[in-house]
């Protein structure tokens, strides 16, 4: 899957997991640049990716995570 | 969500006979694939039965859409949540209606009709996740819910003290959402004695908990039982043998339930549920390790409506009546068609069998208390036939408190049923194979349940179990004679107010009619129809394949094969028409028939404008029906003078003759998509 294509299918994730389709990702996207994403928020974040790309992550693959674009070099790494 | 097209770089091993069917909105099934491919390579299902309540329509596809129209009239606010919380919704778009319900009650807004309820919760987990899940979820079952949640993980300090959050909060009820790893549990293996210290420490520990909160407040206590761990230590001993935790929890379970039948506290078989869906699927190792969740996410939406349910339940909202549809539903087949021979209710065959589990589920909802219904579109004589002849139906008349077999709509008809039984109409449940149908209902009646069905009749009986529908928390003798209560004479009652709006659904329809001369591919089907159709047939006369091949043939006799589509799908070849040259310039319609499938829908008003076209392009100006009536088909006795025709003639026996002039206005169009398969261009236009 293409750079884009994974772009996209994120910010379709993230519009559903935080009920606002005003979001736009970048690369540094983080936690502090988004209402509402706590730890438990992230954790369905996280599970609503692995089922939008029917990937797993193991749980110190999550824990390193500080940015979008560790999330998309992950989930680039499953594909 | 199938595998995108084109991902070759796509490692995941997708097993073809490991699809799972789903239906989509439109009422077709797409495969789906229900699959995450964990660390170690395994493939990973869930019932989607109960994983995806498939039971409720699937959500509106632009679901955002849905929510910004919540907004729209504040005064429905509490409807409108309900009607989209009666859907499938998963955890994100749960969390996003809770989240306006949230905003709704800060801005004072008000929810009626739902009801109030006030829920505390205790727990050893992280319930962060459920509860708005639980709040959104809450309003699908008429519950304005609101949920009082102390600080994490001080179960016995907010059970015991007076001056807790809980206890001061005066909730209506408390859960106690405990999972099994809250319980202190010693295994002793191979020691009864202390196995049973155990579990009577456990026991008295919950029983402390009720007491601290029936102290304090009115609470009603909701206890959950324990699902136990996927890990057992030997194998098939774990049940067995006194100590093991399989052991201990299986006895605490079977306690606790005893002690809340004593006790008049509510039960939920969190045990039963999770088990139900697969202690594997339920347990989730790594959400429990990251934060405590004690549910796998993916049924957390299952989760909540148990919860739900029970919560209804305590407000009285539990349904107290089933109307079932007959054909397809109670038995195979379509008893005006196929006869009392040709219905599939055998003891034995496949077919017949899941329909008889759906009687024997009907059957034993009635023994409970549940008032059963029918509401069939079907000549009344000819429904009741299977009840009163057929050796192998379980169901008979007098198990039936009112028996609705008729031609008019079934909005109509359920809401009489509901206003006979003196019920409301949220206390019914209907359940029929055909999609119209239910579409008609959600549409008209929104009140009433209706659950989806699956393609496969096997699993209907599981399917209305699943719904919960019914749910009781308690059991009162009264129950039992509930069903009696209401007179089980199958009365035909008669029907004064049309429900509005049935036009509306069906023009909602998108349906497309396809007219088309006889041809070879048609031929087998059309000689079927010719030869089984009884009901919907004006001159009941059969023919043969050669004499059907030589009306095709001859250029002086019009033929038409009809069918039609609609948004759930194609309903294939539902009438048939041959018109043979009478006197000149004249047809006579020797054969009309139709499928009883497509009654009330106008499609014979389609059929006669296109038969009206298609004369006047052969220069006929009058076309003459005749009606044969025989003892199967009362139904179309005024066909013709429905349809605009003049009665010329009438014979002793109930003959009927009719002509119509094809110069005249003919009936009204429809909305329905009109195509022409195999004419030459029509001369004429068809008069809009």
């Amino acid at each position: 899957m293409d750079e884009t294509s994974v772009y996209e299918r994120l910010t379709t994730v993230f519009h559903s997991v935080f009920g606002d389709e005003s979001i736009q990702l970048t690369p540094e996207t983080s936690a502090k640049d988004i209402d509402g994403w706590d730890s438990l928020t992230h954790i369905r974040l996280i599970l609503t990716v692995e089922k939008a790309f029917r990937v797993k992550f193991t749980t110190s693959e999550i824990g390193k995570l500080s940015n979008l674009r560790d999330l998309v070099a992950l989930i680039h790494a499953k594909l | 969500m199938k595998p995108t097209e084109g991902s070759a770089s796509n490692k995941l091993n997708f097993v073809p006979s490991a699809c799972r069917y789903r239906r989509k909105p439109d009422g077709k099934d797409e495969k789906t694939w229900y699959r995450r491919e964990c660390c170690e390579g395994q493939i990973e299902f869930m019932n989607a039965l109960y994983s995806e309540l498939q039971w409720l329509p699937r959500a509106p596809k632009d679901f955002f859409a849905s929510l910004k129209a919540l907004a729209d009239v504040p005064e429905h606010l509490g409807r409108d949540l309900q009607a989209l919380a009666t859907h499938f919704l998963d955890i994100n778009q749960l969390t996003c209606i809770a989240r306006i319900i949230d905003k709704a009650r800060a801005d004072r807004k008000s929810l009626a009709p739902l009801v109030p309820f006030r829920l505390a919760v205790l727990t050893n987990s992280t319930f962060d996740m459920v509860i708005p899940a639980l709040v959104a979820t809450a309003t699908r079952h008429g519950i304005d819910l609101e949920i009082i949640q102390p600080s994490y993980d001080q179960v016995a300090q907010e059970a015991l003290a007076p001056d807790s959050k809980v206890n001061t909060s005066k909730p209506d009820a408390v859960l106690f959402a405990l999972d099994y790893r809250a319980l202190p549990l010693k295994l002793s293996l191979n020691d009864p004695d202390g196995s049973a210290a155990t579990i009577g420490g456990v026991l008295g520990y919950l029983q402390s908990l009720g007491d601290g909160i029936k102290a304090n407040s009115s609470a009603v206590c909701i206890f959950s039982t324990f699902a136990p761990p996927v890990e057992p230590l030997f194998g098939s001993l774990d049940r067995a043998l006194p100590g093991t935790r399989r052991y201990l929890l299986d006895s605490i379970n079977r306690e606790l339930a005893a002690f809340t039948l004593k006790s008049g506290d509510v039960l939920f078989d969190v045990a039963a549920l999770a088990e139900t869906v697969g202690l594997a699927d339920w347990h989730n190792a790594q959400l429990w390790n990251m934060g405590k969740i004690a549910v796998s996410d993916e049924l957390i939406p299952l989760y909540a409506d148990h919860i739900g349910r029970i919560v209804a339940a305590l407000r009285g909202k539990s349904r107290k009546a089933l109307i079932l549809d007959l054909d397809n539903t109670v038995w195979g087949g379509v008893i005006g068609d196929d006869g009392l021979d040709g219905i599939q209710i055998a003891q034995g065959d496949a077919c017949g069998e899941a329909h008889l589990a759906v009687q024997r589920l009907a059957l034993e909802l009635r023994e409970r208390g549940i008032v059963l219904a029918v509401c069939s579109k079907n000549t009344d004589q000819v429904a009741r036939e299977p009840f009163l002849k057929h050796p192998e139906m379980l169901l008979k008349l007098d198990h039936f408190a009112v028996f609705q077999a008729n031609w008019n709509d079934k909005a109509t008809n359920i809401q009489a049923i509901a206003d006979e039984l003196a019920l409301g109409i949220d206390s019914v449940v209907f359940l029929d194979d055909n999609p119209v149908e239910r579409g008609l209902i959600r549409k008209l009646l929104p009140q009433v349940a209706v659950p989806e069905l699956p393609e496969e009749p096997a699993f209907y009986a599981r399917t209305l179990a699943a719904t919960g529908y019914f749910e009781a928390i308690a059991f009162a003798e009264e129950d039992l004679k509930r069903a009696g209560f209401y007179q089980d004479n199958a009365r035909r009652l008669s029907l004064q107010n049309q429900v509005g709006g049935v036009d509306a659904y069906l023009a909602s329809l998108e349906m497309t009619i396809t007219f088309q001369p006889f041809d070879a591919t048609g031929r087998a089907r059309i000689v079927q129809l010719i030869n089984k159709s009884n009901q919907y047939n004006l001159t009941t006369r059969r023919y043969t394949d050669p004499e059907v091949r030589a009306a095709e043939e001859d250029p002086d006799v019009f033929t038409l094969q009809v069918r039609l589509s609609d948004v759930f799908g194609d309903n294939g070849m539902i009438s048939v028409i041959i018109c043979r040259p009478g006197a000149p310039g004249t047809w006579e319609v020797d054969t009309w028939l139709m499928s009883c499938r497509v009654l009330g829908r106008k499609v014979e008003h389609m059929i006669l404008r296109e038969l009206l076209a298609q004369a006047r392009a052969a220069n006929i100006h009058t076309i003459n029906g005749v009606y044969k009536p025989t003892e199967k088909n009362k139904l179309v006795i005024d066909h013709y003078q429905k349809l605009g025709f003049t009665r010329i003639h009438e014979e002793p026996s109930g003959l009927t003759r009719w002509e119509i002039a094809t110069n005249g206005p003919g009936p009204e169009s429809t909305p329905m998509k009109v195509v022409r398969v195999g004419f030459p261009e029509l001369a004429v236009e068809v008069t809009q």
